[in-house]
């Protein structure tokens, strides 16, 4: 728990403290989602518009209701699964060409390329292909989708593999593999298998950003979520908004838990021997989270064997004797 | 190029508009998650469950979404705003200031154990230990996420053009519509106004860094 950080184990006044702000809290809390709740009966938001999920109306049954839906959801995550892995490939791409270059000429385009990529917003992308390049909608939300994560793919897996231990590459290079063929065979599959939970992270984004789709007019889930409300009325809004975004929210929520299980198991089993991911920031991995750390060598006990490895001396229990004891000793 | 040239005038209001927008709801933003990072480390069960339900929630919500509901539900619910600006601005805060938190409570929590341990066993108050130990350390651990929380920032702000809003994406819109041949031209102009505000907050994010790179 965080907070276990900041306080001390609670006496008993601070327990009592605790309980009466825990339940002055929690009162508070109930009685503004009561009024919350209150407000919304006296608008009638309970009443028979809900019925439209179940009952139908306007001579739809409920079928064709959460089938339209259904078929919103399809889009946005059809956009999503062309997007995502073809994201990857480039962004894959972009990163060994990067690593394994041995000329500047070939390391620079992709290097310039990507930081403009990450700089520019994904709904201009769109943009520029539904109207510039005049594609279809599907394609210009992939393309925007596909340009933004493919440059935000290479500087993960860049991290990543800067974060790899220099060894790797020596050994690769030493038994006479080029440089590419050792970040393609050596450097690049410890590198992906860190940063596992950080791409996955990026599908989260990549999924919210399909929603940018209805800006284009793209008929994604969110947009079927508006011509819905059109057709059954300004009243069955509120109804489509909580089912489309429920939606989301579940898809996504699914999505970042599997990036967390990932991370946690990743760090139980050790990927590696003890690799921890490096932390993503604008500009590349952040110096003193690097892995063997920098901070923790370079910092102020470099080149003590103890604390320079990140161990402390342990402690040993000192042998207390008080007179009388005779031959006992005692932990202090 | 003379195109944009021509409609520099435009871009540049759209640019000012993408600028108010980013630096309002910004600080707005930061102020909303700063107290949201509090409540998520707070000795009070119930504001921490707060917390952690408001940062689940908004941050697995897509920003258009957001902006949907101020714009097409909120009105059903009772509550009426001017549209443009201020319903930016409302769905811009809500949305950044969970990734604020976030930003704020990994730098608490990158915090030593002993460093709290050892701040109270010298005998300083609470008040005490937060202000003249914690929060300085967590500071510096948190000021690169935060930057690159205000990047994505200023570049969701074009979310907005979707929603009555005229900035910098919008403007590109209107100006492909009015020079249909010059759509490229428009296209790298507009890129470059955001460039603009994002690189050099990219080259600041690694100059702190490096800065306050510390030992632990």
């Amino acid at each position: 728990m965080s907070g276990s950080i900041l306080y001390d184990a609670p006496g008993p006044r601070a327990k009592r403290l605790d309980r009466t702000l825990n339940i002055v809290f929690s009162l508070a809390f109930v009685a503004v989602a009561a009024w919350i709740g209150y407000a919304f009966w006296q608008r009638d938001i309970f009443n028979d518009r809900w019925a439209v999920l179940w009952d139908g109306a306007l001579g739809q049954s409920p079928a064709d209701v959460w089938g339209s839906l259904a078929k919103g959801l399809g889009r946005t995550l059809l956009a999503a699964a062309i997007a995502a892995p073809v994201a990857i490939l480039i962004g894959g791409a972009i990163a060994i060409l990067r690593r394994g270059a041995t000329t500047r000429w070939v390391s620079m385009p992709p290097t310039v390329l990507t930081e403009l990529a990450r700089g520019l917003p994904v709904l201009l992308l769109m943009f520029l292909a539904k109207f510039v390049f005049g594609w279809a909608f599907l394609w210009s939300v992939v393309f925007g989708l596909v340009v933004y994560n493919a440059a935000v793919v290479a500087e993960i897996l860049r991290a990543g593999l800067a974060a790899l231990p220099r060894g790797q590459r020596e050994a690769g290079l030493s038994i006479g593999l080029s440089p590419m063929r050792t970040t393609l065979l050596i450097e690049l599959p410890q590198a992906v298998r860190i940063m596992l939970p950080a791409l996955i992270s990026q599908l989260v984004v990549l999924l919210k950003d399909t929603s940018l789709g209805f800006i284009i007019a793209y008929e994604e889930l969110l947009r079927t979520m508006k011509l819905n409300s059109e057709f059954f009325g300004n009243e069955s809004r509120i109804v489509f908004f909580t089912v489309g975004a429920g939606i989301y929210i579940l898809i996504n929520m699914s999505v970042s838990r599997l990036a967390t299980f990932v991370e946690r198991r990743l760090r139980e089993r050790g990927g590696g021997k003890g690799l921890e991911p490096p932390e993503i920031g604008p500009a590349g991995p952040i110096p003193q989270s690097g892995v063997g750390g920098p901070a923790r060598e370079e910092g102020a006990h470099a080149g003590d064997p103890m604390f320079g490895a990140g161990r402390r001396p342990e402690s040993r229990p000192i042998p207390q004797r008080r007179p009388g004891d005779g031959e006992r000793r005692g932990r202090p | 190029m003379g195109t944009f040239i021509e409609e520099f005038g435009t871009i540049w209001g759209a640019f000012l508009a993408t600028l108010s927008l980013t630096a309002v709801s910004g600080v707005l933003a930061f102020a909303w998650g700063t107290v949201l990072a509090v409540m998520r480390v707070s000795p009070v069960g119930p504001l921490r469950t707060f917390g952690t339900g408001y940062v689940e929630l908004v941050r697995n919500t897509p920003l258009t979404v957001m902006f949907f509901f101020w714009v097409f539900v909120a009105p059903s619910l009772g509550f009426v705003l001017p549209l443009g600006f201020w319903i930016a601005v409302i769905a811009m805060t809500l949305y950044t200031a969970s990734f604020v938190c976030e930003a704020l409570r990994s730098g608490v929590n990158s915090v030593g154990m002993g460093q709290a341990e050892a701040a109270r066993s010298i005998g300083l108050t609470f008040g005490q230990t937060l202000s003249q130990v914690v929060v300085p350390q967590a500071w510096r651990t948190a000021i690169p996420p935060l930057i690159s929380v205000l990047i994505a920032h200023t570049k969701n702000t074009s979310v907005a053009a979707g929603f009555a809003y005229f900035e910098l994406v919008a403007s590109m819109q209107r100006l492909t519509n009015k020079h249909p041949t010059d759509g490229i031209v428009i296209f790298f102009g507009i890129g470059l106004m955001y460039l603009v505000i994002t690189i050099p907050l990219g080259l600041l994010a690694a100059r702190i860094e490096r800065k306050v790179a510390f030992a632990r």
